[in-house]
């Protein structure tokens, strides 16, 4: 079958032009997506009231779960701000909804630091920490970020994923609210993803 | 009588609803500090961030240092979104004022960092402290403490001399 009509070679080209294009939409779109990751590591922490947690508290109930720390001045305040928020818009229907900071810094944030920083923002809010290696394993067990940069002056500051984790009761990563997302479009996002 | 009585209250009112917040500015030579302010912290927290404008007319400088009794420490930091990370880095050697520019340090940005502030600043405080130029030399300042980090309810003051 040789090329007799023309058009069909135009054709062809342009069917493997869209098929290429819509290949590559997909490819982006996953790769925007949370991977429905479940959470596979182990670990022994503490919360603000210096109770021991581990991977359970994952399981069971959905839990918005953020990545963050006492000694930051702009990014973790207003991020936990939006929590309460949302907790407040979502009101009883959010009744099964529990919500963690995990401090990327356990060194410097003890239980009872964590404890009186969260209950600043809502009462609905747990503070976790721990040692630093334990902490490596919720970190990386997310596929979150975090890391330390030390300053000249002998301090550090901490580079950190600023997105809210949204994992369902079945342990399982269903969504990301990114860093200064619209209030109602995130309880939108709760709403559909984790109630 | 009873007119002047009501222009003083109106005075007074004006001075204590917006005395605080107001942008306000310090001039040294030909730089010009812009409505440096702060946030209230959070209880238990132990740094906070400062924010302010600098416009220079004159030659080229560089704000190498800042010193506040508030503070055992002011940084000068970087804050950059790398994608969903925040990352933070301290600048070494300051930060460069071009000549004839605007510096703004802001959220999100460049900004000052207050370490290991025992007393936390909080709501309508003013901070003192001393900014130190390579050239221009050093000028004292007051940072308007406004609301906490993400507070909507207050952030309409916060936009101050944005």
């Amino acid at each position: 079958m040789t090329t007799k009509n023309p058009f069909m070679l135009i054709a062809t080209a342009l069917c493997t032009i869209f098929f290429c294009v819509l290949v590559g939409i997909l490819f982006f779109t996953f790769k925007d997506e949370p991977r429905n990751s479940r959470f596979n590591a182990a670990f022994s922490l503490v919360n603000d009231q210096g109770e021991k947690v581990d991977e359970t508290i994952f399981k069971g109930n959905p839990s918005l779960v953020y990545f963050g720390y006492t000694h930051c001045p702009e990014v973790c305040p207003t991020t936990l701000f939006e929590v309460a928020g949302y907790l407040k818009a979502l009101g009883e229907d959010g009744a099964s909804i529990k919500s963690y900071l995990f401090t990327v810094d356990p060194e410097r944030d003890t239980p009872e630091i964590m404890k009186s920083y969260v209950t600043a923002f809502s009462d609905r809010i747990t503070g976790v920490t721990g040692t630093a290696e334990e902490m490596r394993r919720v970190v990386y067990g997310w596929k979150a970020f975090a890391e330390k940069v030390p300053n000249k002056s002998g301090g550090y500051s901490m580079s950190h994923t600023m997105d809210l984790f949204l994992i369902g009761a079945d342990g399982r990563l269903k969504g990301l609210i990114p860093y200064g997302a619209d209030p109602d479009e995130a309880v939108r996002k709760i709403r559909s993803t984790l109630l | 009588m009873f007119n002047k009585k009501i222009v003083a209250y109106a005075l007074l009112g004006s001075v204590l609803a917006f005395g605080s917040t107001q942008a306000h500015e310090f001039k040294l030579g030909q730089l010009e500090i812009g409505h440096p302010y702060s946030r209230a912290m959070l209880p238990m927290a132990k740094v906070g961030g400062g924010y302010l404008k600098i416009t220079n007319s004159g030659p080229a400088d560089r704000l190498i240092g800042i010193t506040s009794e508030r503070a055992t420490t002011v940084e000068i930091h970087e804050m950059k979104m790398n994608g969903a990370v925040m990352e933070m880095r301290e600048l070494d050697g300051g930060l460069a004022i071009p000549a004839n520019s605007t510096v703004e340090l802001k959220p999100g940005s460049y900004h000052l960092m207050f370490m290991n502030v025992t007393q936390p600043f909080k709501q309508d405080e003013m901070i003192k402290a001393t900014l130190v130029f390579e050239k221009a030399g050093s000028v004292d300042v007051e940072f308007s403490v406004g609301p906490v980090a993400g507070d909507k309810g207050h952030a309409a003051h916060s936009e101050h001399g944005k």
